[in-house]
């Protein structure tokens, strides 16, 4: 089972990212959650989502506490949330940042895996705003390889209709622009 | 055939509702189980089910609506939570009595206060003796299954009582999994149309919910608690049923790893799924222990759980919520009374734990089924104890 | 045959208490109650149907001259006819 922890804020789609993770993994036969932190809405305010996806039926139902995988939507929550708290040693973290790596690793006193892609900027050119969930939903494709990128096409259409194009786009580029160290 | 797919368990339950086509839906929005009715509305306003959608001003006005639908003659659905649910209180009493066969899904929240919007089973014990049948499901699957299940025991003719399908608040009704839809046709072939014993019409006058003198007051509640005890059998042939169409079983006390158990833990709702996971651990250290998981709460199933618990040395009740200033939790209370005839008994734990959505993982399991083996002596007189509280 | 005035058993309860014979209320005369019965000065009477309205029983009914009259099987003589008509045509007497 791999367990993922998003960390965005209120607004930001970390809610639908998990959605559409755990959508995409079910399209492909696999069991899989996608759930919020629970508790109010409220926009702005750090939030975190949380997916699993496993080859067998998922019975467990409480939180994540280990991830294998952390994702940062939002640069912005660097220093702000603890981003790696119970990551595992062999898990990854995937940071939307302008910033280098290694930069991203000193400030966060984190020595492990790490994938960095620049969303912000992705998303701006491609869909016009800084919302960065369906384009990091691409780095996070590449970077775990825990869906096919073509998996994400049926719960991406479903869930944005007209603008379903400008989301894989954003998508596929941050698939080919992420960097992994 | 029906459809696998990915889907939010609240939704999941609003497109259940709708497969069995209500004439009338009347709910009014509450945390965490706002995306039922909210689904519902918009499956209405969509033309895909043609249905009386009321937007009503309160809870109170919910249920009543439905009641006044289901006494015309309509199969009614509504929906809520906690404080909604303390909101219908006045009227859930006269809808069991009125033997309106209501269907309910129940997204379980603590009551307040203080104000709390997450998940344990106050509010449906709260409601405990108001004469509803009480369904317990522990994922999305059984969500589906025992909304289109309630409506088909709810509706029988030898039961004909409203009905409460719960479903854990945010545990259950905000996760997105894999679940299997029934079709249309499946659902139909399942359900036949409701068959009204009476209703309000007028070609046929006749009056429901009247004034009920001392002189017949005793003689109607004994009347509609034989009906609750006896749809015990309309349920479990409902559910023999269900397994023969779609091959998922339903027991009234599910067993999990129980073969040569000498000691087991009881749980209803979501929470048995993470217990599972803690049996599996607790067994691969060769340690004789298995799960017992509550799904029919109302009419309680004292034989079940009697057999169930038959040989075990010891037996961990789990509870969330509080009778306070009661003799423990509302389940153990139950299974302590089914049991104190019986000669060969376990000795029972009860703890509280999981309130107000106070999360509980596998090691919380593993670590109330040690304390319990521990023996406590202090404690070892108490009734019940709060596990997971700080200063315990 | 007389019909039963409760459910000799529980078993014999109706499904929810429906009672299912319209309008059995009419055979409960409630005028048994009444210790004071209405009398109607018509002299005084100017016909705005005030009783009519107030009336909780709802047993005064409109004759065909336009005056009221209760009807004395339901009125249980509480007087609310009397009190609430301005013209002060209608009195409560003693029974007997």
């Amino acid at each position: 089972m791999v367990e993922f922890r998003w960390h965005g804020r209120g607004g930001q789609g970390a809610v639908t990212s998990v959605e559409l993770l755990a959508l995409a993994a079910i399209g492909e036969g696999k069991y899989a959650q996608g759930f919020p932190s629970f508790g109010p809405e409220r926009r702005g305010a750090p939030v975190a989502a949380f997916n699993r996806v496993d080859s067998e039926r998922i019975r467990i139902r409480s939180g994540v506490y280990r991830p294998d995988v952390v994702v940062v939507l939002d640069e912005g929550l660097i220093g702000l949330v603890n981003l790696t708290e119970g990551l595992k040693e062999d898990g990854v973290l995937i940071v939307n940042t302008s910033k280098k790596a290694a930069d991203v690793m000193k400030i966060l006193n984190y020595s492990g895996a790490i994938a960095t892609v620049d969303a912000t900027s992705i998303a701006w050119k491609e869909l016009g705003v800084p919302i960065t969930n369906t384009t990091m939903l691409g780095a996070v494709v590449k970077v775990t390889n825990i869906v096919g990128l073509s998996a994400m096409d049926d719960p991406v259409e479903h869930r944005f209709g007209k603008i379903a194009s400008k989301n894989i786009a954003a998508m596929k580029q941050a698939f080919k622009e992420v960097k992994i160290k | 055939m029906g459809e696998r797919k990915g889907m939010e368990i609240a939704l999941a339950a609003a497109e259940a509702a709708a497969l069995c086509r209500p004439d009338v839906v009347a709910a009014y929005p509450i945390t965490p189980n706002t995306h039922v009715p909210e689904h519902l509305a918009n499956i209405v306003s969509e033309g895909k089910l043609d249905a009386e959608y009321i937007c009503v001003e309160s809870e109170h006005s919910a249920l009543s609506a439905c009641m006044g639908a289901s006494g015309a003659g309509a199969r009614v659905f509504t929906a809520t939570s906690s404080q909604g649910l303390l909101y219908m209180a006045e009227i859930m009493s006269i809808a069991s009595s009125m033997r309106l066969p209501v269907v309910m899904a129940l997204g379980n929240r603590a009551l307040s206060g203080p104000l709390n919007i997450w998940n344990d089973h106050s509010d449906i014990m709260s409601q405990r003796d108001t004469g509803w049948i009480s369904l317990f499901a522990s994922h999305g699957q059984e969500v589906i299954d025992m909304i289109i299940q309630a409506f088909r025991i709810a509706e029988d003719a030898d039961v004909l009582l409203p009905i409460n399908v719960n479903l854990d608040g945010f545990q259950l009704t905000h996760v997105v999994e894999v679940m299997d839809f029934p079709s249309q046709s499946e659902v139909d072939a399942f359900l036949p149309a409701y068959k009204p014993f009476a209703s309000l019409h007028p070609d046929h006058p006749c009056s429901m919910g009247t004034l009920g003198l001392p002189e017949i007051y005793s003689e109607a509640t004994k009347a509609r608690e034989v009906a609750i005890v006896n749809s015990r059998k309309t349920i479990l042939k409902v559910w023999a049923e269900w397994e023969k169409a779609f091959g998922r079983r339903y027991e009234p006390v599910e067993s999990y790893k129980m073969e040569g158990a000498q000691e087991a833990i009881m749980t209803m709702g979501s929470m048995g799924e993470t217990a599972e996971i803690a049996i599996d651990a607790l067994r691969e250290k060769g340690i004789p222990v298995g799960l017992l998981k509550l799904k029919l709460w109302r009419p309680f199933p004292y034989e079940d759980v009697r057999k169930a618990a038959k040989g075990l040395k010891s037996l961990l009740v789990l509870d969330r919520a509080v009778s306070f200033g009661g003799p423990g939790g509302p389940v153990a209370s139950e299974v302590r009374s089914s049991l104190y005839g019986e000669t060969d008994r376990p000795a029972i734990t009860n703890y509280i734990f999981g309130l107000g959505g106070r999360d509980v993982a596998v090691e919380d399991f593993i670590k109330m089924f040690e304390k319990m083996r521990s023996g406590d002596k202090k404690r070892s007189k108490d009734q019940y104890e709060f596990y997971g509280v700080r200063g315990e | 045959m007389k019909s039963k005035k409760w459910p000799e058993d529980w078993q014999d309860v109706n499904i929810g208490c429906i009672v299912s014979n319209p309008g059995s209320a009419r055979e409960y005369h409630t005028g048994g109650w009444r210790a004071q019965r209405p009398i109607c000065d018509n002299e005084k009477c100017i016909k705005c149907g005030v009783c009519y309205i107030f009336c909780p029983e709802g047993c005064i009914i409109e004759r065909k001259d336009g005056f009221f009259e209760a009807n004395l099987d339901y009125c249980k003589g509480c007087g609310i006819c009397a009190h609430e008509c301005w013209p002060f045509a209608i009195k409560m007497v003693e029974e007997g």
